[in-house]
């Protein structure tokens, strides 16, 4: 059984058809890569599968549950957790802060309302478990609002590493890094996906034919192809589509 | 807590009960006051500054808990306070509920005009009403008794060590809570409500315990300013009230909970010295207001937010 | 209900519903276009009342005359506080604007007592204005009132044609579906903010001038309608022109008839109008969706 499935997915803004009747399967275990030129819909897709926007057509299932209707929240508790494309992280609190909260939401204390957060230990225990999986430089106590863009990105991956989802959705995570960046960033993803399965939509093209085992490609919010990353780049349509314009 | 914050609470509320002991009768009652305009600020405080909720509508519940209070007297002799002041919080809460229920649903602009519209509300239900006394209000004659009738609550001296302890409480129980782990997802809210959603933590469930206890503070605080004021009128209903303690919100330092109290005081005493100077004080008030938020970005509360930094008494601080 | 009865409060509440929508579209398109809530909207409402008061009772100008200078004096006012006090608050988040805006009423409304006292003072229906015509054999309704409902029905379709078909009422339509677009369409957006807000303070003036000899002039006579005026964005829908026209005239026909249906609740019929809506439709019948 596939893990997330989308049937005839679309979504409509007035008359922009932004996802028009995408299919799609994702496999446990594999890294499935969306790609596609600007404006494909890649987002907006994203957007779908996590439950930002309510879908115009078509139904979702998540580990064999209809969850078309389901909340972004009820999504992320049944294991769908995701990045966003504009780094979400809480600016305003520290860098502990952003993922104890984000470790605090696999304990069921989250209305206790006594004792300070910092006493809870298992939540601390993951969130040190989390740090010593990244490689940032800022203290636990820097603001996450102080952080560099590439050192957000990797923050906000470690709150999702910290909410442990069965499925991470990543939108762009290496938009804006630089070049040891995005190298220390693939490594990341590389040991995520030994216990996740991922879903990126991703831009750099290095990044996702070293990565991916599966790619769609999206074009005007249609799936034009999708396969492995032999087929995907024999395949005509999308060197017409998408790589031509690169070359 | 830590060391310097139970340090200066420990200085602050030595100070707060040595206030009798001058044997003025007026400081006693104006320290009443403004104690309980603390207590209205910090539920408010805990709305705007640590979850985000802007809502002009906070003298609702206030006002709902003092008609309780008077109508308990007034209308079936509930003098004890031991009973009233359950009960009219409680009912403060529930009018949370429901006002809340129906307010959360929306955000931003939205949220602030429709709690302030309720509040309206509820301001026109008691104005038109024979039997919450019209626009008089209702006066009440009668005297507060603490347990046994022969305990005084109204007496000015227990009167204002009752509110002391509510007031310490009610400071004591929003330090916890904002630093439990309830209370940081508030914060998180606040911060960033997509990503906390995408976390998968269900909003309005949190935004509505958070009104509720705020409503709930709220209620105390209209209950002791029954006892204070022997009087539930109109005017403290009306939305002028819910914009005077969201400026003493703003005034200390908004997510501070020190600040609100500090709030209360510099604005109950702009006022009274304003109205002691001239009889347009609200000219005062006004240009102060809009100076203060306009050019000092964080005004007084920015001053604070310095002070309290080197004093531990920030909220970053565990 | 009686027939004659119906159509009284049918004309009451399409009148009061025009005056609610004089002032509930300023309320809207500033935050729609601005992203502002002005909480002081009502003080152009009381200033208007007042002007017209001072201009054709104390220098006593011929009634057009006091009440054109009324409404350019409460637009120029309008400038000065959206140059001075509005404009730097566009960025800054809705709990500021509150603050200053409030700190605004406080102003103005004790200026108004500087200046005028305390008393209420009742305004005079102009003279040929003042009779009552025959609607039927039975009923009777003053001319004033109609004419005011039709001053507000010509202002509505002003409105709705300026935000309709000119390039002004186009960027206001973009502003207020996102307000980012505006700046992204390259607009420079301070003479737009100027323009909107001046034509906001000069219908809550007119709206003033109408009302005051039905409501009468006193300080604070612009808070109560004000909150009602929330009320009516909050039902149509924030920013949009067609949700505040909705929203008033439900507001007005709701308050009309709740006051003969419902005599001893009548205040609450709208606020519980509102509740309904919000459960119904979170975001105003006209609002967008969050």
């Amino acid at each position: 059984m596939s893990l997330l499935e989308t049937k005839s997915l679309s979504k409509n803004f007035g008359s922009l058809n932004a996802v028009r009747d995408v299919s799609l399967q994702i496999q446990p275990g594999e890294i499935h890569a969306v790609i596609g030129p600007n404006g494909a819909g890649k987002t907006t897709f994203l957007n779908l599968l996590s439950g930002e926007l309510p879908v115009s057509a078509g139904c979702l299932q998540f580990e064999g549950h209809d969850i078309t209707r389901w909340s972004p929240d009820r999504r992320a508790n049944a294991g769908i957790g995701r990045s966003f494309q504009h780094s979400a992280v809480f600016e305003d609190l520290t860098v502990h802060e952003n993922l104890r909260l984000a470790a605090q939401t696999q304990y069921p204390k989250s209305f206790g309302m006594l004792w300070p957060a910092e006493g809870y230990t298992d939540v601390a225990a993951r969130v040190t478990d989390v740090i010593a999986q990244l490689s940032l430089n800022a203290a636990e106590s820097t603001r996450a609002g102080e952080l560099s863009h590439g050192e957000q990105r990797q923050l906000e991956i470690g709150m999702l590493m910290a909410i442990s989802p069965k499925l991470m959705m990543l939108d762009e995570p290496t938009s804006g890094m630089s070049r040891n960046e995005t190298l220390e960033l693939i490594g990341i993803l590389r040991r995520l996906s030994e216990r996740h399965t991922l879903m990126l939509v991703e831009h750099d093209m290095d990044v996702v034919f070293q990565l991916a085992h599966r790619i769609t490609v999206l074009v005007n919010g249609s799936v034009l192809a999708s396969g492995t990353p032999e087929a995907i780049r024999a395949d005509a349509s999308v060197r017409i589509a998408y790589l031509g314009q690169e070359d | 807590m830590s060391r310097s914050v139970l340090i200066t609470t420990g200085v602050v509320v030595c100070i707060a009960l040595t206030i009798p002991l001058f044997g003025n009768p007026y400081l006693t009652t104006h320290a009443t006051r403004i104690l309980i305009y603390a207590i209205f600020a910090m539920s408010l405080d805990l709305l705007v500054g640590y979850c985000g909720l802007v809502s002009l509508g906070h003298a609702a519940f206030f006002g709902v808990a003092a008609y309780a209070t008077a109508l308990l007297s007034a209308k079936i002799g509930v003098s004890n306070i031991l009973i009233s002041l359950p009960l009219s919080t409680l009912t403060a809460a529930l009018v949370a509920l429901a006002i809340g229920l129906l307010t959360l649903r929306t955000g931003g602009i939205y949220f602030i005009m429709a709690t302030l519209a309720f509040a309206q509300m509820l301001f026109f239900l008691v104005n038109d009403s024979a039997f919450f006394g019209g626009s008089d209000g209702i006066l009440l004659l009668t005297r507060f008794s603490l347990g046994t009738p022969s305990l005084s609550a109204s007496d000015p001296v227990v009167r204002y060590y009752l509110t002391v302890a509510a007031a310490f409480l009610t400071f004591v129980f929003l330090y916890f809570l904002v630093r439990s782990p309830f209370g940081r997802i508030l914060q998180g809210i606040k911060s960033n409500e997509r990503r906390m959603r995408a976390l998968g933590y269900s909003i309005a469930r949190y935004k509505l315990a958070t009104f509720v206890i705020g409503g709930a503070l709220a209620g105390l605080a209209g209950h002791l300013y029954v006892l204070l004021a022997s009087l539930a009128d109109p005017s403290i209903l009306d939305w002028v009230h819910s914009a005077q303690v969201l400026m003493m919100v703003i005034l200390g330092g908004m997510g501070t909970l020190v600040g609100p109290v500090i709030g209360a005081v510099l604005l109950i005493e702009l006022i009274d010295q304003a109205a002691e100077f001239t009889e347009h004080w609200k000219l005062i008030v006004g240009v102060v207001v809009v100076v203060i938020t306009l050019f000092g970005k964080g005004g007084l509360a920015g001053l604070w937010a310095a002070v309290a930094a080197r004093l531990g008494l920030a909220r970053s601080q565990p | 209900m009686q027939l004659s009865t119906f159509l009284i409060q049918l004309l009451n509440g399409l009148q009061y519903g025009m005056l609610l929508f004089l002032i509930a579209s300023g309320l809207t398109l500033t935050f729609g276009v601005m992203g502002i809530i002005n909480l002081a909207h009502g003080a152009f409402f009381m200033i208007g009342a007042y002007l017209v008061f001072q201009f054709a009772r104390i220098y006593e100008w011929p009634l057009p005359l006091a009440c054109a200078s009324a409404i350019v004096a409460v637009v120029v006012l309008g400038s000065i506080v959206e140059r001075a006090v509005l404009a730097p608050l566009v960025d800054r988040d809705h709990l500021d604007q509150v603050l200053v805006t409030y700190g605004l009423i406080l102003i103005f409304d004790e200026l108004a007592v500087v200046l005028w006292g305390k008393d209420v003072h009742a305004a005079e229906i102009p003279a040929m204005l003042r009779g009552s015509v025959h609607i039927s054999d039975m009923i009777v309704y003053p001319v004033y009132r109609l004419a005011l409902a039709g001053a507000g029905l010509v202002c509505a379709i002003g409105l709705y044609l300026i935000v309709a078909k000119t390039r002004i009422g186009m960027i206001v339509r973009a502003g207020s579906h996102d307000r980012s677009m505006v700046s992204a369409l390259g607009i420079n957006v301070g003479p737009v903010f100027a323009l909107v807000f001046g034509l906001g303070a000069a219908l809550a003036a007119l709206a003033g001038i109408l009302a005051a000899p039905i409501l009468s002039v006193s300080p604070g006579m612009g808070d109560k309608i004000i909150i009602i005026a929330f009320v009516v964005v909050v039902i149509g829908g924030i920013g949009s022109i067609k949700g505040a026209f909705v929203g008033a005239l439900l507001v007005g026909l709701f308050d009309s008839f709740g006051k003969v249906l419902f005599p001893t609740v009548s205040s609450l019929v709208i606020y519980a109008l509102m509740a309904l809506i919000l459960v119904w439709r979170p975001n105003g019948l006209f609002g967008k969706a969050a």
